[in-house]
C-alpha cells in the first residue's frame, strides 16, 4: 500500500481540476493583475471573477471579499485591523480558549499593546456558552471572535447565535471559519458575520492564499501598506494562480456539498465503527461536528508514540501542535475542554478527504489495532 | 516481539551520531532518527548556532542528515523527565557543596531508559548513540560489557558505569571501534553529512553558557550565603561567596591572596565553610562511593584489586574496593587529586568497564 494520508485537517492534495486552472496563471499569462496592458487586465479579470464566486457562495458582496495570503493572515488582519481601527471605542476582546493559535496568539501580541482580552471557556464538548458571551460583553468590547468549526475535534459552533447576539449589541463579530468554509452553507448576512477568515488549502486549492470577508462599512487597518491592490487595503501582488484555485476549489465543494459530505460522514463514520469493535476509544468533541473529523481519545498509549509508530507504518495522522523544534505538544484544545495531560496526550486525530478509500480504512484500522494492542501489552 | 534488526538511534545535530547513524545503516538496520528534546532555553535569549543541544539549529542539522541518510526522524520531548531526573538532582547536588556530573544520570535515567522505552515502543530492539565505547558480551563472565573505545582521547566509557545488564543487552555503540575521531569526521565529511567541521559541545547540553553559577541561582529559591573560607586548622581566613562557586581542588577565583596558592580541600555545607590547604592537602588515598553499580559481576564479595578514575579528565590508577554494607570503600594505591563529592568514581580492569558509584 502507498502511504495513507488522512491528516486532511491539517492540508490537502489539489484536485485535479484545480490544478488545471491553475496552471495557465503560472506559465501563459503572467502580467501583473494591477498592470494597465492587456498581460495585466487578463490576470485582473480572473481575480475578478473568483472574487465574485467566492463572494456568492456566502452571500456577500464582492467588494467584500480579500485576498490574503492564508488564514493566519486573515485571523491577523480582522484582529489587530479592528483594534487598532476602534480602539477609541474600547479595548476590549473576546474571543474562545479553543481558538487556533493565528487568533490566540495574535489576542496575546493585542494584550501586551495594552488591550484586554477575555477568553471565553469551551464547554467538554467544545462549544462555547451563549450565556457567558453575554456576561462577557462590556461598553468596552469591539470585537468577538469565535471560530465556527474547531480544528482539533471538529465541534462547530451556535454562529448563528453568536452572530445574533453580538449584531443585538452592536459588536463587531469575526469569525475564523478556516476549517468550516467549503465543508459548510455559510451565509454571512443570515449569520450577522462581520469578518470571515478563509483558507484555500483546507478544500483542496493551493498553500499561500486565503480570504478575509469585511462586511461592508467596516473600519479595518491595514497590516500590509504598499501598492493600492485590495481596494488599498492589503498591498502587494496578486497570486493570480493561488486565487483561481481557491475560487475553483471552493466551487467543486460547493456544487457538491451534500453529496460530498455525505460521502465524507460515511467514511468517518465507518472508521469510528469498526475501530470501535477492535480498540477501546471515546470521542473527543461533539456529535455536531465536521465530517471529516475524528478526534478519539486510546487509554494508555502516549499519542506521539502512535503517531511515529503509525508514521513508520506509512498512516498519516495528527496529534497536538508541533513545536518549534517538532516535538509534539498536547493541543491545548483537548486539555481547555477537560482533558487531563495524560488524556491529551493519548489522543489523535484523523481527518478523512474526499479521496478517502474504504480499502484505505480497513488498512488503517488492521494497523492500528496491531499497533496499539503491541503498546497496551 | 522485538526486532533485533531495528535500532533507534538518539541524534545530537552533533558529528558523532550522523555517522554513528551511517554506520548503523551501512550494517543492515533499519535505523530511526530521533532528536530527544531535554531543555527548553528561552530561544530568544542566544544565537541560532550557539550548538546547545537543544536549539534550533541543532534539531535542523540532525533532521538534515536524516533526511540524507535516508531514515526516519522524530523529535520527541523528554522535558519533564530530564528535569525530573537530571535538573533537580544537579542543582541539589551544588546545593549540598557537591559537584554534580549529570551526563551520568541522563545515560541512565533518559538515553539508555526513556530513549529505550521509546525504542522499544517502535518495535526496535536496540538503542544506538555516537558515544565512543564498545559494547560487547563476555562468555566467560557472562555478562554484558562496555570498554573503553579504540579512540582513547573520546572515551567516554567513565558516564556509563551506572547502565544495568537490561540497558547494555539493547546497546549500540558504533562509534568505539574507530582508532581516531579523525576518522569519524572524514566519513561525515565523505558523505557530506553536514555537521563535519562543527566542534564537539564541550558544555552541559542544558547550562549552555557554563555558568554552572547562574544556573542554580536561577532554579532554586533556596538561599546561597556567603560563609567563611577556614584553613584545615579552622582558622578564618575570609569569606568566600556561596558553596556553590567552588570545587574540590580549585585554586582560582578564591578571591582572596595569601602569599602562596591556596587549594580548596573540602566543602561543608551544614556550617557553610570552605576549607583551603595547600596542593598535599588536596591529595586522597582513601574514599567511599555510594550508589555503586557493576557491571562486571552482580555483587563486590571480595576486596577486588582494579584501576579506577576520579573524574572524567584523569588516567586511572590502582586500587582496591572493600565492600562496605551497600557502599563501597575505594582505597588507591597511590593518593589521588581532588577527589570531589558528587563526582563518581569509576573502575575498570583494563580495558573493561567494570562499575563505579558516586563519590561521598
Amino acid at each position: 500500500m502507498n502511504p495513507i494520508y488522512l491528516d486532511y485537517a491539517a492540508s490537502t492534495p489539489l484536485k485535479k481540476e484545480v490544478l488545471d486552472k491553475m496552471l495557465p496563471h503560472m506559465t501563459a499569462h503572467y502580467g501583473n493583475a494591477s498592470s494597465i496592458h492587456s498581460f495585466g487586465r487578463k490576470q485582473n479579470q480572473t481575480v475578478d471573477q473568483s472574487r465574485r464566486l467566492l463572494a456568492k457562495l456566502i452571500n456577500g458582496s464582492y467588494d467584500e471579499i480579500y485576498f490574503v495570503s492564508g488564514g493566519t493572515e486573515a485571523d491577523n488582519w480582522a484582529l489587530k485591523g479592528i483594534a487598532e481601527s476602534y480602539q477609541e471605542k474600547g479595548k476590549h476582546i473576546i474571543v474562545s480558549n479553543i481558538e487556533h493559535p493565528a487568533v490566540l496568539n495574535t489576542a496575546k501580541a493585542l494584550e501586551e499593546k495594552g488591550y484586554e482580552i477575555t477568553y471565553l471557556e469551551a464547554d467538554a464538548e467544545g462549544l462555547i456558552s451563549l450565556e457567558a458571551l453575554k456576561e462577557a460583553i462590556r461598553k468596552d468590547t469591539i470585537l468577538v471572535s469565535i471560530m465556527f468549526v474547531n480544528n482539533e475535534i471538529g465541534t462547530i459552533q451556535d454562529i448563528k447565535s453568536i452572530g445574533q447576539l453580538c449584531r443585538e449589541r452592536e459588536i463587531i463579530f469575526h469569525t475564523d471559519a478556516v476549517q468550516a468554509f467549503g465543508y459548510i452553507n455559510i451565509d454571512v448576512k443570515d449569520l450577522n458575520i462581520d469578518l470571515m477568515s478563509m483558507s484555500s488549502h483546507k478544500i483542496y486549492g493551493p498553500t499561500g492564499i486565503g480570504g478575509l470577508y469585511i462586511r461592508k462599512g467596516i473600519k479595518i487597518k491595514s497590516l500590509l501598506d504598499g501598492g493600492a491592490q485590495e481596494r488599498k487595503r492589503r498591498a502587494g501582488t496578486h497570486h493570480v494562480s493561488g486565487i483561481v484555485g481557491f475560487s475553483e476549489a471552493a466551487k467543486l465543494r460547493y456544487e457538491n456539498l451534500n453529496a460530498l459530505n455525505d460521502e465524507m460522514q460515511k467514511k468517518r463514520n465507518y472508521l469510528l465503527e469498526t475501530l470501535k469493535k477492535n480498540i477501546d476509544i471515546k470521542v473527543n468533541g461533539h456529535i455536531n461536528r465536521h465530517p471529516g473529523s475524528l478526534n478519539i481519545l486510546i487509554k494508555g498509549i502516549k499519542g506521539d508514540t502512535l503517531l511515529m509508530n503509525l508514521d513508520l507504518a506509512g498512516i498519516a495522522v495528527s496529534a497536538g501542535s508541533a513545536c518549534s523544534s517538532g516535538s509534539i505538544n498536547p493541543s491545548h484544545v483537548l486539555l481547555a475542554i477537560g482533558l487531563s495531560k495524560e488524556e491529551a496526550k493519548a489522543s489523535i486525530r484523523m481527518t478523512i478527504g474526499d479521496m478517502t478509500s474504504y480499502e484505505e480504512l480497513d488498512y488503517v484500522v488492521d494497523k492500528l489495532t496491531e499497533i496499539v494492542t503491541r503498546l497496551l501489552k | 516481539m522485538l526486532d533485533k534488526n531495528k535500532v533507534v538511534i538518539g541524534m545530537s545535530g552533533g558529528v558523532d551520531s550522523a555517522v554513528a547513524a551511517y554506520v548503523l545503516k551501512e550494517q543492515g538496520y533499519e535505523v530511526i532518527g530521533i532528536t530527544m528534546k531535554l531543555w527548553e532555553e528561552d530561544e530568544e535569549n542566544y544565537a541560532e548556532d550557539y550548538g546547545g543541544c537543544c536549539s534550533l539549529s541543532s534539531v535542523e542539522d540532525a533532521r538534515l542528515v536524516a533526511e540524507k541518510l535516508e531514515i526516519p526522524f522524530y523529535v520527541i520531548n523528554y522535558n519533564e523527565q530530564f528535569i525530573e531526573t537530571v535538573v533537580d538532582n544537579f542543582i541539589d547536588e551544588y546545593l549540598s557543596g557537591h559537584t554534580p556530573s549529570p551526563c551520568i544520570r541522563c545515560n541512565k535515567y533518559i538515553k539508555f531508559d526513556e530513549l529505550l522505552k521509546t525504542a522499544h515502543s517502535l518495535g526496535a530492539y536496540y538503542v544506538a548513540t555516537g558515544h565512543y565505547g564498545i559494547v560487547g558480551y563476555n562468555e566467560g563472565l557472562d555478562r554484558y560489557t562496555i570498554s573503553k573505545s579504540q579512540e582513547k582521547r573520546k572515551d567516554q566509557t567513565y558516564m556509563m558505569y551506572s547502565l544495568s545488564q537490561e540497558q547494555i543487552k539493547h546497546t549500540l555503540m558504533p562509534l568505539g571501534v574507530f582508532e581516531t575521531k579523525e576518522e569519524v569526521r572524514q566519513i561525515a565529511e565523505r558523505e557530506d553529512l553536514i555537521v563535519a567541521r562543527k566542534n564537539d559541545s564541550q558544555e552541559l547540553c542544558f547550562v549552555i553558557d557554563d555558568d554552572y553559577v547562574r544556573f542554580v541561582k536561577e532554579h532554586t529559591l533556596k538561599p546561597i550565603p556567603k560563609g567563611k573560607f577556614i584553613d584545615t586548622k579552622g582558622n578564618v581566613l575570609g569569606e568566600h561567596q556561596g558553596i556553590i562557586y567552588y570545587t574540590v581542588g580549585q585554586r582560582k577565583g578564591l578571591g582572596i591572596t595569601f602569599g602562596k596558592p591556596m587549594y580548596v580541600v573540602e566543602i561543608r555545607p551544614k556550617t557553610n565553610e570552605v576549607v583551603l590547604g595547600d596542593n598535599e592537602d588536596v591529595f586522597r588515598s582513601e574514599l567511599i562511593a555510594k550508589e555503586v553499580n557493576f557491571i562486571t559481576f552482580d555483587t563486590l564479595e571480595a576486596p577486588y584489586k582494579c584501576e579506577g578514575k576520579v573524574r572524567y579528565s584523569s588516567k586511572t590508577s590502582p586500587c582496591t574496593l572493600y565492600m562496605m554494607d551497600n557502599k563501597v570503600k575505594v582505597v588507591f594505591d597511590e593518593p589521588q587529586r581532588a577527589v570531589t563529592p558528587g563526582q563518581a568514581v569509576v573502575f575498570y580492569d583494563g580495558e573493561l568497564l567494570v562499575g563505579g558509584g558516586i563519590i561521598e
